[in-house]
């Protein structure tokens, strides 16, 4: 069934350095997207109409652009445009953090209008100033509600970044095609059982982390 | 008078606490019971016994002849001679006031629909809410949707009628709307157990009054012997909370 | 940008838009139907089956849709099952679908109050009666905002079809690019098109939500 082309040389560890390009690319853009998003959302909220019709466009390009058209168009379209000539992988990050920030600044919107008027005006009755009611009060609260829907992200980006290959980078389902294409002679099957491990590999690498999300989830329902 | 309830040596345990014990207690046709109690001394707990929300350890209801058993096959049944209204009301949102009333005697009675109709908008004519046939639930405040219950468990002709704090949830101002049909209900002879902390109105509509503490009955008797003759000192004691005299 | 080379190509994309549209429907068709008998099995917990469904959810939801797509035309047919492209892809956008669909229904099954389902019962209703005429109705009415969300995201995910060479407009604009090198105008059009794919749904569905949580909530 072609399982036993995975047990060749360093096949193995090609697959998961592929799977390791996927997370490398999902991690430095969740970090950039948490902190970008952190300060639009917090713009968001001052009611500004410029901010808000610019955040609402931007929203909803974010909703309705697959992000293979994004990374397209960055990919391919900077160098036509902008004269840039920007790396596969440098264009996958510019696009899942333009993603990532939409979503977190939405999180972190939402979050920080969920939290009453009446905790800020307690606190200032207590005699806090802003940053001590903000550190204190406001924003523990919202990290408990931001964490596992981040989390959720982190999760739908590891699985966006099979995307990647279609711009040529080399992650893990591009190693596979690699694979299966040296061993063409000697594994006629290889594909089945090189796609089946690469599905393999992406559900050990996700579903633990949505089982965490889960679980912060319930333990922080009060 | 005919005796239509009858509760024997009740027991419910939730894992180890024992919520209601040994309760025993009959209820006489036409009879109102009003239950009053602490806070989580099981008050609920024992209306949801009686028509097999909860299981029970030990004992027995009896309506009539027949056992409520909540794992019976004929509990639905039973439950249509059982009317329940709750606290929360829990009219149903995607359904009209009028459908709210009238889904279940046409699909569990299986009765004629322009004859439920004709009943159902007697009913709503006499708690005041006629104009508000083709509304919804949430259109309603929270007095008028306790009295859209009230009717929606009437119109299936219960032998008794449960009420479990129907007023506890209510802006004060909507309580007396709601207590006016329940005092109307108690003058046309209907049978009911009531448990509320409504201590005036309770004095009002029953017929005998039960203190229950910790899931025991420690004093019952008629109103004027409960409120004003307190017999027990836990009862003092419990009757003193709500009074403010020094 | 050349507004001649966009004439040229329109055709070229509208077919492509057509068979994007078609395989993507079928593809959610599929994905409601399955997504609705999974959430019925999860519910009301049938034996062996509500496993089957627990691992099918679990495995696609935590997998991407370019691994099922690759897995299914490249591999199966290592072991004799051999699909076309177009039916594979409907078929993984259906599965793929399918298990976001089932977590939708059943969390809006469970999210009817439990109150709901005792109002019913004390007023005598049979079990069969309280779930079709009290929870079904309003778990759709919950369900919508999720099932909302689905549908735009399967809708976007139909990008990734061009991998197993469906001639849809990815691979057209690939392509395009490829053979011309009118990279401005060939992604011009490639936008324009998923923005008339998805700017309609997604507005409707906005309103559907709106509709929908007033229904439930009269907010």
């Amino acid at each position: 069934m072609g399982f036993e082309v995975l047990l060749k040389g360093n096949n193995m560890l090609r697959l998961l350095g592929g799977l390791g390009v996927a997370l490398y690319i999902s991690l430095i853009s969740v970090a950039i997207s948490i902190f970008l998003g952190i300060i639009l959302g917090a713009l968001m909220t001052l009611k500004n109409p410029v901010i808000n019709a610019f955040s609402r466009v931007y929203l909803e390009i974010v909703r309705i652009m697959p992000q293979m058209v994004l990374l397209f168009i960055v990919y391919f379209g900077a160098t036509k445009v902008l004269g840039l000539n920007l790396s596969a992988e440098v264009s996958a990050v510019i696009v899942f953090s333009f993603w990532g920030t939409a979503e977190m600044s939405d999180l972190v919107r939402g979050a920080l209008s969920g939290i009453d008027t009446i905790q800020y005006e307690s606190s200032a009755a207590l005699g806090m100033n802003t940053t001590q009611t903000y550190f204190h009060v406001i924003i523990p609260q919202i990290i408990r509600r931001l964490i596992p829907l981040s989390i959720n992200l982190i999760t739908r980006m590891i699985k966006t970044t099979s995307l990647v290959m279609m711009i040529g980078i080399v992650e893990v389902l591009k190693v596979g095609q690699q694979i299966i294409e040296a061993n063409r002679k000697s594994s006629p099957n290889a594909a089945f059982g090189v796609f089946a491990t690469i599905f393999l590999l992406y559900f050990l690498a996700c579903y633990p982390i949505s089982l965490l999300s889960k679980y912060l989830e319930k333990k922080w329902e009060n | 008078m005919e005796e239509i309830l009858k509760v024997n040596n009740l027991s419910k345990r939730f894992d180890d606490i024992v919520v209601l014990d040994n309760l025993s207690l009959t209820v006489k046709k036409g009879e109102v019971v009003v239950i009053v109690g602490p806070s989580g001394c099981g008050k609920s707990t024992f209306l949801r016994c009686l028509n097999g929300l909860e299981d029970i350890e030990e004992g027995e209801v009896l309506l009539g002849e027949e056992k409520v058993n909540p794992n019976k096959k004929n509990l639905s049944k039973t439950r249509e001679k059982i009317g329940m209204v709750f606290q929360s009301y829990d009219l149903f949102p995607h359904k009209t006031i009028l459908q709210n009333i009238t889904l279940a005697p046409i699909k569990v009675k299986k009765r004629n629909k322009a004859e439920v109709t004709e009943e159902a908008l007697k009913l709503l004519d006499r708690v005041g809410l006629l104009s508000k046939k083709d509304n919804y639930p949430r259109q309603l405040s929270g007095g008028q949707k306790q009295r859209v219950a009230i009717v929606r468990a009437l119109i299936m002709h219960p032998e008794v009628l449960l009420l479990d704090e129907i007023t506890a949830a209510l802006d004060p101002e909507m309580v007396r709307e709601v207590l006016d049909v329940v005092l109307s209900l108690a003058k046309e002879g209907r049978t009911m157990l009531i448990v509320t902390h409504e201590m005036a109105f309770a004095k009002a509509v029953a017929d005998r009054v039960i203190f229950l503490e910790n899931g025991k009955i420690v004093e019952e008797g008629s109103p004027a012997e409960f409120f004003d003759n307190p017999k027990t000192d836990r009862l003092k004691r419990f009757l003193e909370t709500f009074s403010y005299e020094k | 940008m050349d507004f001649n080379v966009i004439k040229d190509y329109l055709p070229l994309y509208i077919k492509a838009f057509m068979l994007t549209i078609k395989i993507g429907w079928i593809g959610i068709a599929l994905s409601l139907g399955i997504g609705v008998i999974s959430a019925f099995i999860l519910h009301f917990k049938i034996p062996f089956f509500s496993a089957v469904v627990k691992v099918y959810v679990e495995l696609f939801r935590n997998t991407p849709l370019l691994v099922q797509l690759f897995f299914v035309y490249f591999g199966l047919p290592k072991l004799g099952i051999s699909i076309s492209a177009e039916a594979c892809g409907a078929l993984g956008l259906g599965l793929l679908g399918g298990a976001y669909m089932a977590e939708s229904f059943r969390s809006g099954l469970g999210a009817v109050k439990l109150s709901q389902t005792e109002s019913a019962l004390a007023l005598g209703m049979k079990k069969g009666q309280l779930f079709t005429s009290v929870i079904l109705p309003q778990a759709i009415t919950l369900s919508v905002p999720a099932v909302v969300a689905n549908l735009i995201f399967l809708l976007k995910e139909t990008s990734v079809f061009s991998a197993i060479s469906l001639m849809d407009l990815m691979f057209t604009a690939k392509d395009l690019i490829g053979l011309y090198y009118n990279t401005t105008e060939c992604l011009f059009m490639l936008v324009i098109f998923y923005v008339i794919m998805l700017l309609p749904v997604s507005i409707l569905g906005s309103i559907v939500e709106k509709k929908a949580r007033f229904k439930m909530f009269g907010d």
